[in-house]
């Protein structure tokens, strides 16, 4: 009972793995669209709002199809990546990676720039009066200051990819060993007969996974915050 | 040489301030909340963008719109101590006292948090730092990135009376060990008093008067801009003489002497008073048989236009080649019976004098109101 079965710990830590790869490579741009919508006023800002919220009203089915039509081995992307660097996409794990990407993108974007928003900007000021850039002031006063929105944001991105089933299966479909991570193992043993028990194990392990990924980031944000404030 | 002569609209508030001051001592921007001084001082830092004018400090031209010139702050060298501190709260004491230093030197920190007193504070985060002790480290902070001049932004205004006392020796200690011009932002006139050697009004953004803390604080036009209540001449003196039998110290100034009691200072010592017009007491003749020992003869040169019960007269008690000029404010009935005009011959006796601190290039301040005698 304790310990998981082969179908279950390939499922458990391809999704850890997928998530932690999507997740990673969604925070640069996300960090930079919250800085756009935080920081910039331009034409097509609103544009720019609504396109980064659009999977988290679309059909995940839409944004899983979107994505085979780009990046699958005859689509605009998906054909460039494979000829110039032999990736590819579609049907693989880097597919599971990028669809949990894109879904967990609104979250990250939106949390990191709630945080940005509440960065006090009278703080840059003073800190480039003593002599710091632009830059070194982004580093050592902005993204500190942001810290704990960004660790929001990684975490809710991290719990959504882990969770992502409907642009995944759409774009990646459901290959054990490759692209079959926990939700979609799940769905697997549902669609059998006899499958309620393993599904209701893979259920528990999908709580715990999601429990700990809390548990980590209040912790982690509790410590970042006594950082910034400095009280104890 | 501190040149500015800025022009920009903030909302339905128009600021066009022109004015130079001498980048040496501390020039204080003195005028009511909302009259543009900080707005003034932001456009020195870099802060703010004017739509047009022109910003130089000691001969190098910050900001042109003509030349299309407007270095980013960063490149102004200029430390900008502001009302709330705005330590950064990640950093220590330590990491902010050296987060503008350009390479790390152990002799001139150690100097800046001797003269502080920041030792003890040197590990902990600003949260837990009293609002003085927050001001004395961002004070710290700008001096450590070696500005050639620092703005200070009402740094007291947070601060109760006791934080005040706290934090005043150390700002007149930046002219004397530093050398580092100030341009310091308030609307207290005490603090000017205290600390300023150039005076700058500023009202409804616009500059009213530029010139010396003396000759701007005489000026009878000026008053509802400098105070009326608190109004009072400034005048520098030198300490002269003890008189150790009767416990007194003389000050001298051009055109007389002035005995308080005794002040702990050596001989020589610069003091700038302050004799509030209400401790002057005028008289067509001289003094007999009164207590006051200080009277000074001198001429009325002139009279404000006050309909009300009372006037101020300001006097020239000082030499025909080194004026020193005084306040009366006596009642217009008075001013009718000693029949007082422009130009008449006057005494005016000085009841209360305040030492305010030593005058530009002493050491540390001090600020005692002192009987006369």
């Amino acid at each position: 009972m304790l310990t998981l079965t082969p179908v279950e710990s390939v499922a458990l830590l391809l999704s850890l793995k997928v998530g932690v790869v999507g997740t990673l490579c969604s925070l640069p741009p996300a960090l930079l669209v919250a800085w756009l919508l935080a920081r910039r006023r331009f034409v097509g800002r609103q544009l720019l709002n609504g396109v980064v919220h659009l999977p988290l009203v679309l059909p995940p089915v839409v944004v899983g199809f979107v994505l085979l039509v780009l990046f699958g081995r005859r689509g605009p992307i998906g054909a460039w990546l494979y000829d110039s660097f032999g990736i590819t996409v579609a049907f693989t794990w880097k597919g599971a990676a990028l669809a949990s990407a894109v879904m967990g993108f609104p979250l990250m974007a939106r949390a990191m720039r709630l945080s940005l928003e509440a960065v006090d900007r009278r703080l840059e000021a003073a800190a480039r009066t003593l002599g710091a850039g632009r830059a070194r002031v982004f580093w050592t006063i902005t993204l500190p200051l942001m810290s704990p929105g960004i660790l929001t944001g990684a975490i809710l991105g991290f719990a959504r990819s882990v969770g992502e089933f409907g642009a995944t299966i759409t774009f990646v479909s459901n290959i054990p060993g490759e692209t079959q991570t926990l939700p979609l193992a799940l769905y697997a043993f549902t669609q059998e007969p006899g499958g309620d028990p393993a599904a209701f194990r893979l259920c528990v392990i999908a709580v715990i996974v999601a429990m700990a990924a809390l548990l980590a980031s209040e912790l982690v944000a509790r410590r970042l915050d006594r950082r910034i404030r400095g009280a104890p | 040489m501190i040149e500015v002569d800025i022009e920009t609209r903030l909302g339905d508030f128009t600021l066009a301030a022109r004015f130079t001051a001498p980048a040496a001592g501390i020039t204080a921007l003195f005028g009511r909340s909302g009259a543009g001084k900080t707005s003034i001082v932001n456009a020195l830092a870099g802060l703010l963008t004017p739509s047009r004018g022109r910003v130089a400090v000691r001969g190098e031209v910050l900001f042109d719109s003509e030349r299309r010139i407007d270095l980013p702050p960063e490149k102004r060298r200029l430390g900008y101590i502001f009302q709330e501190g705005r330590l950064f709260p990640h950093y220590s004491v330590r990491g902010n006292l050296l987060y503008g230093t350009k390479r790390f030197d152990a002799a001139a920190f150690d100097r800046v948090v001797t003269l502080l007193g920041l030792g003890k504070l040197l590990g902990r985060r600003p949260g837990d730092l009293s609002g003085g002790e927050k001001q004395r480290v961002a004070i710290g902070r700008a001096i450590l990135a070696e500005p050639r001049l620092l703005l200070m932004d009402e740094p007291l205004a947070a601060l109760d009376a006791a934080r005040k006392e706290e934090i005043l020796p150390f700002v007149a200690a930046l002219r004397g060990v530093l050398d580092i011009p100030v341009v310091y932002v308030s609307h207290a006139m005490d603090e000017v008093i205290r600390l300023a050697d150039t005076l700058v009004l500023v009202d409804s953004g616009r500059i009213a008067a530029t010139g010396t803390v003396e000759a701007l604080t005489s000026r009878i036009d000026l008053r509802p801009l400098t105070g009326r209540f608190e109004a009072g001449a400034v005048i520098r003196t030198v300490l002269r003489g003890h008189d150790k039998v009767f416990g007194l110290s003389e000050l001298a100034f051009p055109g007389g002497r002035l005995r308080v009691p005794h002040v702990d200072l050596p001989l020589g010592t610069p003091l700038r008073l302050r004799i509030h017009a209400r401790d002057v007491v005028l008289a067509n003749a001289p003094p007999v048989g009164l207590s006051i020992r200080n009277a000074f003869a001198g001429r009325v040169v002139e009279i404000s236009p006050d309909k009300g019960p009372l006037v101020d007269l300001r006097l020239d008690i000082g030499t025909p080649d080194q004026p020193v000029m005084l306040w009366a404010r006596i009642t217009q009935r008075a001013l009718t019976d000693l029949g007082l005009r422009v130009g008449s011959p006057v005494h005016a006796l000085v009841k209360t004098v305040a030492l305010e601190r030593p005058s530009p290039g002493g050491g540390r301040g001090l600020s005692e109101a002192h009987e006369a005698v």
